[in-house]
């Protein structure tokens, strides 16, 4: 077990790595961090002074070396467009994308599973037919299409709920959150439909998927020939085997979720880490853009990690531990 | 006879496709007695398993029985309702299958496999139903029962694993235990203990059992009497010394050859040439014509009807109706 942590550990640090040397790469041939950052009447001299200055003529491998060291304490450096430090701008920003995920992440998942459930146990039903064939167009429609038609629909011609925003937020310790206000939920409402609709679909059509096979497995043939129940068979039997690889998915999910929130964040105007890499990218900032990927990174490889361990703990067969030597 | 356990009466299965309805089954009747054990044989594909499914209800949509009764202790069950069906599963009626490798949930130890079983056909405390599952796995030979029980199902081989199922199948004590090649998938060196822990252990419950085997040499040291079937028909059914020392349907004689030792004639030990017609392809007449090396004018236009010889034997064959005999002696020529 703790063999099997280390390695992952180890593969998730590698992983890190080389996103760290492609952030790193963008500092060095997207743009010129020199002119981003003097003003238009500097001199040559001034430029070169700068550049032996910040070790930008340092050997390669020692300036990965600084750059990946100072990445590891948080560090990456001033924002060239907002002059201010990079890590404070994110953090100050992560909570706003943090929240909306999770609740996207929640939606898609119960939303998601139970769809998937209903779908495959009544797999002729109308409502079943009607579901899939709507789910077609979660899964074909753009993201910002589908936040423009909510915003247009609920908050121009209905007036339901707002446009943009994030609503009033309350502080909960250093932690903004717009959960505890009406506004705040109110706000959150259609860009987390918008950005967990996608994903839904997607984890909709995977339970489906696998609780179909699942069901024509011989262990629930067996199960039924048993006398179960039927509520016994579908969700103590067949539910939890598809669950299992669903989780590893359903989980990785929730990291495209975090990435894909750029789109729904500049349609709603929402204010999170999404958002401020787009503006990044518009002005070329690169320490923006390096951490923000840095950090989109370390999100996946975190999420693989916690999903490894779950599906771990779900299914006995990966508990080698004694299985080998007994029989 | 009446004081049948189970009676098939002239089942009919039915795969409805695209092109036409396919019959898998045709015109099946017999009967197992209170702790009779009924060998039924045939090819791969002959309908054994879709009899047995047909009978514990569980046909996978879209087959279903387009014709027949199947009754339990007189009453019928082909036409109960799904919860009705359910209570009778695992209850009165049990089913081994196959692969012990895949018909244990491999996310849940034994314990709570077995448990759940008992539990939901007896109304007994969790504590009691792991008393009796530790009984039941020690019954069924699992070594330290008490210790393995907690152990999940990939932590025990394929034989200990039909055990396990075994044990599952039989937690209710039904009367009637349907064991769908029950050795099939197992190593050739365990698969005569396992046939031989189903016979000891029905016998002492009283259960009868419908051995359902492609081997016709299980049969002969099993069965108490056997069931031929061919093409979803049944070929021939009578008491199983009767079957294997002086079989009669032509089809029967084949299988026979197919067993060595059983047979003091080795020139017999050939396979029977052909194979077995696919649904949407069954001949007229006898669905054995094609492969029949008695086959004559009346196999080609009539279905042999299933003709008493004895009163316990039935074969389906026209040899055997007087009527035609005479033609055949004459073809035979
Ligand atoms: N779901 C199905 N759809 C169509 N045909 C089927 C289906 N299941 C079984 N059959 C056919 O029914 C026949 C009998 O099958 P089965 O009872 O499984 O044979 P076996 O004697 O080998 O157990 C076979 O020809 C098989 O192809
Ligand atoms: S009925 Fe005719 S074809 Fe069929 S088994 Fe008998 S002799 Fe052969
Ligand atoms: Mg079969």
């Amino acid at each position: 077990m703790l063999a099997y942590i280390l390695r992952r550990i180890a593969q998730s640090v590698l992983v890190m790595l080389v996103v760290a040397l492609v952030s790193f790469a963008l500092f060095r041939f997207v743009g010129d961090p020199i002119s981003s950052m003097v003003g238009q009447e500097a001199t040559i001299a001034d430029r070169d002074a700068l550049r032996e200055q910040l070790g930008l003529n340092d050997p390669f491998l020692s300036q990965f070396a600084t750059f990946v060291m100072r990445a590891a304490q948080g560090n990456f450096g001033i924002s060239y467009r907002l002059q201010e430090p990079v890590m404070e701008l994110i953090l100050s920003r992560l909570p706003a994308t943090l929240e909306l995920a999770m609740v996207s992440g929640v939606l898609a998942f119960v939303f998601g599973v139970g769809f998937g459930v209903y779908t495959a146990l009544r797999r002729n039903g109308w409502l079943s037919n009607t579901i899939m064939t709507v789910s077609l167009v979660g899964v074909s429609l753009p993201t910002f299409l589908i936040g423009v038609l909510l915003i247009w629909v609920f908050a121009v011609e209905l007036q339901w709920l707002p446009s943009f925003g994030r609503g009033n937020v309350v502080m909960v310790g250093d932690w903004p959150t717009g959960l505890l206000t009406p506004s705040g939920r109110a706000s959150l409402v259609l860009p987390a439909i918008t950005l967990g609709l996608y994903q839904m679909t997607l984890i909709m059509r995977l339970v489906r998927a696998e609780m179909l096979e699942v069901l024509r497995a011989d262990y629930i043939k067996f199960a039924r020939a048993r006398g179960l129940s039927n509520r016994a068979v579908n969700f103590g039997h067949a539910l939890k085997n598809t669950m299992v690889p669903v989780i590893t998915i359903t989980g990785l999910q929730l990291g495209s979720i975090i990435a894909f929130a750029i789109i729904t964040e500049t349609v709603f105007q929402w204010p999170g880490v999404g958002a401020l890499f787009i503006n990044s990218v518009r002005f070329v900032d690169v320490p923006v853009m390096a951490a923000y990927l840095m950090m989109i990174a370390l999100v996946f490889v975190i999420i693989n990690l916690i999903v490894d361990l779950l599906y771990y703990v779900v299914d006995p067969r990966l508990r080698v531990d004694r299985a080998a030597t007994r029989h | 006879m009446t004081d049948a356990l189970l009676s098939v009466r002239n089942l009919r299965v039915e795969f409805p496709t695209r092109r036409g309805v396919l019959t898998a089954i045709d015109d099946v009747s017999f009967d197992i007695m209170p702790g009779e054990v009924l060998g039924v044989v045939g090819e791969s594909g002959a309908g054994k398993s879709l009899t047995g499914a047909a009978i514990i209800g569980l046909l996978e949509p879209p087959g279903r029985i387009a014709g027949g009764e199947i009754l339990l202790k007189g009453q019928r069950i082909d036409n109960l309702g799904a919860e009705a069906m359910r209570r009778i599963r695992g209850k009165r009626i049990g089913m081994v299958f196959q692969d012990p490798l895949t018909s244990l949930n491999p996310l849940y130890t034994v314990a709570q496999q077995l448990i759940e079983t008992i539990r939901t056909h007896a109304d007994i405390s969790e504590a009691e139903a792991r008393k009796r599952a530790v009984a039941l796995l020690d019954r069924v030979g699992i070594p330290a029962a008490k210790r393995r029980i907690d152990d999940y199902p990939h932590h025990f081989s394929g034989g200990m694993r039909q055990r396990v199922v075994i044990a599952l199948a039989l937690c209710a004590e039904p009367e009637l235990v349907i064991a769908d090649e029950p050795t099939t998938a197992l190593d050739v060196s365990v698969q005569s203990q396992i046939i031989d822990l189903i016979k000891e252990i029905c016998a002492e419950r009283g259960a009868a059992v419908m051995l359902i085997t492609h081997d016709m040499g299980v049969i002969a040291e099993t069965a108490d009497r056997v069931a031929v079937l061919y093409s979803g028909r049944m070929a021939e059914i009578g008491p199983v010394t009767q079957v294997i020392t002086a079989p009669e349907h032509p089809y029967t004689v084949g299988l026979m050859g197919s067993i060595p030792t059983l047979t003091q004639d080795h020139a017999r030990l050939v396979a029977i040439p052909g194979a077995m017609p696919r649904l949407n392809a069954i001949p007229q007449g006898c669905p054995f014509n094609p492969r029949c090396e008695h086959a004559f004018d009346r196999c080609f236009a009539e279905r042999p009807e299933p003709l008493r010889r004895g009163d316990r034997r039935r074969v389906a064959c026209w040899l055997y109706d007087e009527v035609s005999t005479v033609e055949q002696e004459k073809a035979n020529v």
